[in-house]
C-alpha cells in the first residue's frame, strides 16, 4: 500500500508536466500508468507539433491553453534539452472554393490573438516551399509553427519529475476505487492499493474509465485514429515547413511534416473507430495520405517509407477540454477532451491544475533544491570527428556502435536504461536514442539490444519485451 | 585520433571483403586493411550454418562457417590486417573515417574495396497493413537469432516470400520443432533457388502459396494471426477470397537491398535498379579510386560468385593503387529484352576476359541468352531453364571485349514458358 499526496494516473504528455510542475512543491507525487514507459498512447504516437492556436475554436479553454503553452514552451523544452524546429508551416491553396475558407482562418487566426498567419501568393509560397505542387493558387504561411520529438518532450519532462522526487509506477493499471462519502479512499491497481490526498485523471484516451471509477463520467471518449507514414532521412524530396491542408472542421487533414530528427512525417487520417486498442494500419488509409500528400508535394518518394504507425486521439464527447476539479469527489480532478492540441497544452494544463489547487486552499510550499534542468543523451551521430573523440575518450562504449542505420552507440542505449524512469523494452529504448528507428528497423541491432537489456536489467532475455505488457521477442 | 596508412582498405569482413582483400595482396597491395563492425571475421555467413556453399569455387559442400573459414585462414596466411569492433563511418576523399572504442580512426587509402554486404527489406518497404506487435521478424534476423544466440523464436511461423533466406529459415525452424504453417510468394513463381524449394520446403511438407499475399497482421502484444489473400494478375488482393492463419511469428524474406549508406558519403553513382554501385569490369565506380564487390554491389544468389567478383576487384583495387590500371574508353552494359539488370554497367574495351552477371526479368524454357554490341551479337548461349532467383553469367572474351564498339545489350529469349 502506497500513501502519497496526489496521485497523477497516466504518464502521458498532461500526467508528466503535471508531474513536473508538482515536483517544485513539498509534497510527495506518484504517477501511474498501465504502459511500460511513459509517453502514454496519444501522446507518443502523433505529429509532434507546437503549432500556435491559429485554427482553435474561438475564445475556448482548449485555445487558451494552447495560446499560453506556445509562449512558454520555447524556454521548457530548452530547460530539458528537448529538440524543436520552429519551422512554420504552409497550407497550400489548391482550388478556387479555398480561398474564402483560407480567408475565414486567417480572420480566426486573429481573434485568438495569431497576428502573423497570412494568405500569400503562389509565388512567394513556391519560393520558400519548391516542393510543393507548382499548380497552387496561393498559400497560407504560419512563420511560428514548431516541431518536436514528442517522445524525447514526455519523456525528458518525467524524467525531471523523477529527478525531483516524483514517483513512477509503470506497468501498473488502475483497476478500481472505493468512493463513498464523496471521497476516493482508495485507488486500486494491478501493483497495489493506493492512498492519495488528491487522485488526477490524466489518462486521455482512457479518461472515461477512468472517470467512470470516480463515478464522476458524463462524457464519453471517442477513439479516433490516425496513420502515419515515416520517411528516411536520405529521401531525396525533403520539405523544409510542415505542409498542412486548408483544415476541415474535424481535422486539420494530411500534413507533410519535417521532423526534428531529420526524417519525414507524413499523416494522419482521421477514422471514428470503437477500439481503444486498434493499432492497426490499412491499406485504404495508407493510400488516402499518399494520395493527399502527393497532391500537395508532388515529388514524394513513398517508396523511402522506413515504417508507418497509427496513433489513436481522444476525441471526447461533448467535444471541448474539460478540466474539472470535482464537487461531487473531493480531491478528484478530472482532465477530459485533450486532443492532439494536448501536446502544447499540456505544460500551460499544469499550470492551470496547480493554480486551482493553491484557490481550493492546498498549501504547496515550495521545494528547496528544485532542478529546473535535464540534461539530454548527448547523440554520437551529431557530433564532429573531434567531438566524437572526446566522448569516447571519456566513455569508450561511445566508440561501439549497436544501431548501424542512425549510428546509436552503445553508451547512449546505457544511458536510456539508467536514467531515471529508464527503458525497459526494445521500443522504449528506440524512442530514447533512436536505436532501431532507421531504414533496417532493427533487423540489426535488435538482437543486440535484445542482449543488452536483459544483461542490464538482470532478466533472461525470453523476457525481453517489444512493447507491452505480453510483447515477448522470443520464445521461452 | 589515430591514422594509418595503406595501399587497399576493404570495409567489410563478410566473403566479398576477404576474398577482394586477399586477391589485392597477391597482386602487389603491400598493405591490406579490412574494417569490420563486428568481432569476428564472415559476415553474414557465421549465421548460415546450412550445407550449399563452395561446390563452384572449392569443388566440395561446405557450410557457410565453413567456407568463411577459409576465407579467414588465407586472410592470415597472406597478412591482411584487421580492424575488427570498428565501425566505417565516412569516406573523406581519400581517407576512410572508422570509430572503435580506442576513438576515431582515419584510415588513408590509394585504393577502397567497400564489401558492406546488404539489409533485408522490412514490412514498411511493401507497406503491409496490420498492427504492430512483437514476433515479426525478416528472416535473415531471425537466423541470427537462432543459429548464433541460440534463441527461439516462436512456435507457429507464417513465411512471407519465397527469397532463398526465408526457405532455409522454414527448414531450420522446422529442425527446431517449430510449426512452420506456410511459406506465401506473391509471385506466380519461386522467388530464390529451385534447390532449395525442394530441400526445404517439399521435404517437410512445408505449403507454398504462390500468388498470394498478406493483407493484414492482427496482434496487440505478439502476433496473433495473419490474413492471406490470392492475387490477380495484378498483384491486387481478392479481397473475398482471404483467410486467415493462427501464428505467432512471421517471417519475411522480401529482398535484399545493397547497404550503400557509406557509399553515398563519397557521392560514388548508385544504379536505381540493383541499387548498388555502377561499375566496369574491373568492379570500379565512377570514383576510380573506389571498387565495390559482393552484395552491396548487387545482391547475389550464390556466395562462390560472390568469391570471384570479389577476387577480380582486389586485383584491380591493387593495380590502380600501384599507378597500373590504364583505363580505356568505356562503354555502356545495358539490359535488353528479358533482363532485368546487368553487372557491370560499363565496360572498358581492353584486354582480359569480361564477367557478365545477370538476371532475367521472368521464368521460362530453351532460353537463349546473348550478348550483342552496336554491330551484331557477340556471344549467345542456350539453356533449358532460367529463373530470375537466378544468376546468369555470360564471358565475354578479351578479344571480342576490346574490338566491342557503341554498346554492349545482354538479353534473354524464351522458347517456352
Amino acid at each position: 500500500m502506497i500513501k502519497t499526496d496526489v496521485l497523477i494516473i497516466g504518464a502521458g504528455a498532461v500526467g508528466c508536466a503535471l508531474a513536473r510542475e508538482l515536483s517544485k512543491y513539498d509534497i510527495k507525487v506518484t504517477v501511474c500508468d498501465k504502459n511500460d514507459d511513459v509517453g502514454g498512447d496519444a501522446s507518443k504516437s502523433n505529429s509532434g507539433l507546437f503549432s500556435t492556436s491559429a485554427t482553435m475554436p474561438v475564445g475556448t479553454l482548449e485555445c487558451r491553453l494552447r495560446t499560453v503553452a506556445h509562449s512558454m514552451i520555447m524556454k521548457i523544452c530548452e530547460d530539458l534539452e528537448v529538440p524543436v524546429i520552429e519551422c512554420g508551416s504552409i497550407a497550400p491553396v489548391l482550388y478556387p472554393e479555398q480561398i474564402e475558407s483560407a480567408k475565414g482562418l486567417i480572420e480566426r487566426a486573429f481573434l485568438n490573438g495569431v497576428y502573423d498567419y497570412e494568405l500569400l501568393p503562389a509565388k512567394d509560397i513556391l519560393d520558400m516551399e519548391p516542393t510543393l505542387n507548382p499548380e497552387i493558387l496561393g498559400g497560407i504561411y504560419s512563420p511560428r509553427d514548431r516541431q518536436t520529438n514528442q517522445f524525447i518532450f514526455v519523456s525528458a519532462m518525467a524524467e525531471n519529475a523523477a529527478e525531483n522526487g516524483v514517483e513512477f509506477l509503470l506497468d501498473c493499471k488502475v483497476t478500481g476505487m472505493d468512493v463513498s462519502d464523496g471521497k476516493i479512499h482508495r485507488v486500486h491497481t494491478e501493483n497495489g492499493d493506493i492512498e492519495a490526498g488528491w487522485v488526477i485523471n490524466a489518462a486521455g484516451l482512457y479518461c472515461d474509465e477512468i472517470a467512470k471509477m470516480a463515478d464522476e463520467c458524463d462524457f464519453k471518449v471517442n477513439p479516433r485514429k490516425g496513420e502515419f507514414f515515416v520517411f528516411s532521412n536520405d529521401t531525396p524530396v525533403k520539405v523544409s515547413h510542415i505542409i498542412s491542408s486548408v483544415p476541415s472542421p474535424k481535422t486539420r487533414g494530411v500534413l507533410v511534416i519535417p521532423t526534428v530528427d531529420g526524417n519525414m512525417l507524413i499523416g494522419p487520417t482521421a477514422d471514428d473507430v470503437e477500439d481503444k486498442t486498434d493499432r492497426k494500419t490499412t491499406s485504404e488509409g495508407l493510400e488516402s495520405i499518399k494520395t493527399q500528400a502527393l497532391n500537395m508535394v508532388p515529388g514524394l518518394h513513398f517508396e523511402d517509407t522506413i515504417t508507418q504507425f497509427v496513433g489513436v486521439r481522444p476525441a471526447r464527447t461533448p467535444e471541448g477540454y474539460d478540466i474539472r476539479f470535482s464537487e461531487k469527489v473531493k480531491g478528484y480532478i478530472g482532465i477530459s477532451g485533450v486532443r492532439s492540441t494536448g501536446l502544447t497544452a499540456s505544460v500551460a494544463i499544469a499550470f492551470y491544475i496547480v493554480h486551482g489547487m493553491k484557490e481550493a486552499g492546498v498549501t504547496l510550499e515550495r521545494k528547496e533544491g528544485w532542478k529546473r534542468t535535464r540534461k539530454g543523451i548527448v547523440s554520437f551521430a551529431d557530433k564532429t570527428a573531434e567531438e566524437k573523440d572526446t566522448l569516447i575518450a571519456a566513455d569508450p562504449l561511445y566508440g561501439k556502435i549497436i544501431c548501424r542505420c542512425e549510428q546509436v552507440t552503445e553508451s547512449e542505449i546505457l544511458q536510456a536504461i539508467h536514467r531515471p524512469v529508464g527503458a525497459r523494452t526494445l521500443d522504449a529504448v528506440k524512442r530514447r536514442v533512436r536505436a532501431g528507428m532507421g531504414r533496417c528497423q532493427g533487423g540489426f541491432c535488435s538482437p543486440l539490444v535484445i542482449e543488452i537489456l536483459a544483461r542490464e536489467l538482470g532478466i533472461p532475455e525470453t523476457e525481453v519485451r517489444k512493447r507491452g505488457e505480453k510483447a515477448f521477442m522470443l520464445d521461452k | 585520433m589515430k591514422d594509418y596508412d595503406c595501399n587497399v582498405v576493404v570495409v567489410g569482413a563478410g566473403p566479398a571483403g576477404m576474398a577482394a582483400a586477399i586477391s589485392a595482396k597477391k597482386n602487389g597491395a603491400q598493405r591490406v586493411i579490412i574494417v569490420e563492425r563486428e568481432n569476428r571475421t564472415g559476415g553474414i555467413l557465421k549465421q548460415c550454418i546450412h550445407a550449399g556453399f563452395g561446390l563452384q569455387y572449392f569443388g566440395e559442400e561446405l557450410t557457410g562457417p565453413e567456407y568463411a573459414e577459409r576465407f579467414s585462414n588465407l586472410a592470415k596466411e597472406n597478412e591482411i590486417e584487421f580492424l575488427l569492433d570498428t565501425t566505417a563511418l565516412e569516406i573523406k576523399d581519400k581517407t576512410l573515417v572508422c570509430v572503435n572504442t580506442r576513438g576515431i580512426i582515419n584510415i588513408r587509402f590509394g585504393t577502397l574495396v567497400l564489401a558492406m554486404g546488404c539489409r533485408e527489406r522490412t514490412r514498411a518497404n511493401l507497406t503491409i497493413p496490420g498492427s504492430r506487435p512483437a514476433g515479426i521478424y525478416t528472416a535473415g534476423t531471425a537466423q541470427k537469432l537462432i543459429n548464433v544466440y541460440g534463441h527461439k523464436i516462436g512456435k507457429e511461423v507464417v513465411i512471407l516470400g519465397s527469397g532463398d533466406i526465408g526457405m532455409i529459415m522454414a527448414r531450420r525452424l522446422s529442425l527446431q520443432g517449430v510449426k512452420v504453417k506456410a511459406v506465401i510468394e506473391i509471385m506466380p513463381y519461386l522467388a530464390g533457388l529451385e534447390r532449395n524449394k525442394v530441400q526445404c520446403l517439399d521435404d517437410f511438407n512445408i505449403p507454398l502459396m504462390l500468388s498470394h499475399t498478406i493483407v493484414d497482421i492482427t496482434g496487440i502484444d505478439r502476433v496473433e494471426k495473419v490474413t492471406v489473400a490470392p492475387v490477380d494478375e495484378n498483384r491486387k488482393p481478392i479481397m473475398e477470397k482471404a483467410e486467415t492463419i493462427d501464428c505467432d511469428t512471421l517471417l519475411l524474406s522480401v529482398g535484399l537491398i545493397p547497404e550503400n549508406e557509406l557509399t553515398r558519403t563519397a557521392d560514388v553513382a548508385l544504379s536505381g535498379i540493383t541499387k548498388g554501385a555502377t561499375v566496369n569490369q574491373y568492379k570500379q565506380t565512377d570514383k576510380p579510386y573506389i571498387f565495390a564487390c559482393g552484395n552491396v554491389l548487387h545482391v547475389n544468389d550464390l556466395v562462390d560468385h560472390v568469391s570471384h567478383e570479389s577476387e577480380d576487384a582486389g586485383k584491380f583495387a591493387a593495380l590502380y593503387a600501384a599507378g597500373k590500371l590504364d583505363k580505356g574508353a568505356e562503354i555502356p552494359v545495358e539490359a535488353g529484352e528479358g533482363v532485368r539488370y546487368v553487372c557491370p554497367q560499363k565496360m572498358v574495351c581492353a584486354d582480359g576476359n569480361v564477367d557478365l552477371y545477370f538476371r532475367t526479368l521472368v521464368p521460362g524454357r530453351n532460353t537463349t541468352l546473348t550478348v550483342s554490341d552496336d554491330t551484331g551479337v557477340l556471344l549467345s548461349k542456350k539453356l533449358i531453364r532460367t529463373t530470375p532467383g537466378t544468376i546468369e553469367k555470360l564471358t565475354l572474351s578479351g578479344e571480342k571485349a576490346k574490338n566491342a564498339s557503341g554498346r554492349l545489350v545482354v538479353s534473354a529469349e524464351h522458347k517456352g514458358a
